[in-house]
């Protein structure tokens, strides 16, 4: 039980996180920093794109670093 | 959005989807046993079936703010996972997803594999294969159109989309009997990372109390925006890509 509970759990971060958690934790921060500034009543629909342009690039870079270093 | 982006957007992302689970299918199914294929493929769509009737009323109950907010971000992190393997894919970083290279792995494994029937499957490694195949590649397309069309309030259009999508190419994959390589499925693969990740974008924010510049028409401008930056780092990368990737090597 506690086997097939982990392969799930290892199925679930697979299906949705993939293959670069920084990713996820870039746009849980970016949800957080909008939901800060909307509260305060400023701007606050630049952040996520921000955070993708910022995030991606990141992560393809090093993606693409790795490739080279193999 | 309109009713049309919202099917568009659905059909591309599921058509893909299809695609892969087709290629599977047929694998196992032209090498193996034809009714143990079709016994597992049917056993996937059950599991999916019931996996739509649990989420999908339980996402119509949601908040809508919520639900743009946790679907959005679920999306927007799906999204930039695709949009991460395109670009990789398209600037030479990454194989190329070769339908005809999967098919003749999928076989050779599938020609190797022992015979062994099991409760009333006669070949229990067709069915298995053919089952988590058609699932996991299913869960995907569950997971887009419920997430797209619980956004927008319309999971009766979003459902038909992604049904039209599998029908079409259910129907193509039966009239040729071969893996759909023509299918320009690395061109799609694009196409559909921006608009999760663009989508991902517009409702994580709203969800989160934004509103954006010119309400729904912001979109307009987004999914341009995303598309010019995943061009732009496709352009830039591909300046040191220094070999190409062949088919050969692992495709994800």
């Amino acid at each position: 039980m506690t086997r097939r509970l982990k392969a799930f759990g290892v199925f679930c971060y697979d299906f949705v996180v993939g293959d670069d958690w920084r990713i996820a934790v870039a746009v849980v921060l970016g949800l957080l920093v909008t939901w800060l500034l909307a509260t305060a009543g400023v701007a606050s629909w630049w952040p996520l794109p921000l955070v993708v342009l910022v995030v991606l690039s990141w992560s393809l870079w090093r993606a693409t670093r790795r490739t080279h270093a193999e | 959005m309109t009713s049309g982006a919202l099917f568009l957007a659905v059909f591309l992302a599921c058509a893909v989807e299809a695609v892969e689970a087709l290629t599977i299918v047929l694998a196992v199914g032209t090498v193996r046993d034809w009714r143990s294929t079709a016994t597992g493929l049917v056993t996937a769509l059950l599991v999916l079936a019931v996996i739509v009737a649990v989420l999908g009323p339980a996402l119509t109950l949601l908040p809508l703010a919520v639900l743009r907010l946790v679907v959005g971000g679920l999306l927007l992190v799906f999204g930039l996972q695709w949009l991460r393997k395109a670009v990789l894919r398209a600037s030479g970083h990454k194989a190329l997803h070769d339908e005809d290279a999967i098919f003749t792995r999928q076989r050779v494994a599938a020609l190797g594999a022992t015979v062994r029937g099991r409760h009333a499957v006669r070949d229990w490694y067709a069915f298995t294969v053919s089952f988590k195949g058609v699932l996991l590649e299913g869960l995907e397309v569950v997971f887009i159109a419920l997430t797209f069309g619980g956004n927008q309030h319309d999971i009766p259009l979003a459902a038909v989309a992604a049904v039209s999508a599998v029908a079409v190419v259910a129907a193509a994959g039966a009239a040729v009997r071969a893996p759909l390589a023509r299918v320009p499925e690395n061109t799609l693969k694009f196409v559909v990372g921006v608009m999760l990740t663009s989508f991902g974008l517009f409702w994580g924010s709203e969800g989160a109390g934004t509103h954006w510049p010119a309400g729904d028409a912001a979109l307009l401008g987004i999914v341009p925006a995303v598309a010019i930056v995943a061009l732009g780092l496709v352009a830039l990368l591909r300046r040191t890509a220094d070999r190409p990737v062949t088919t050969s090597e692992k495709v994800a």
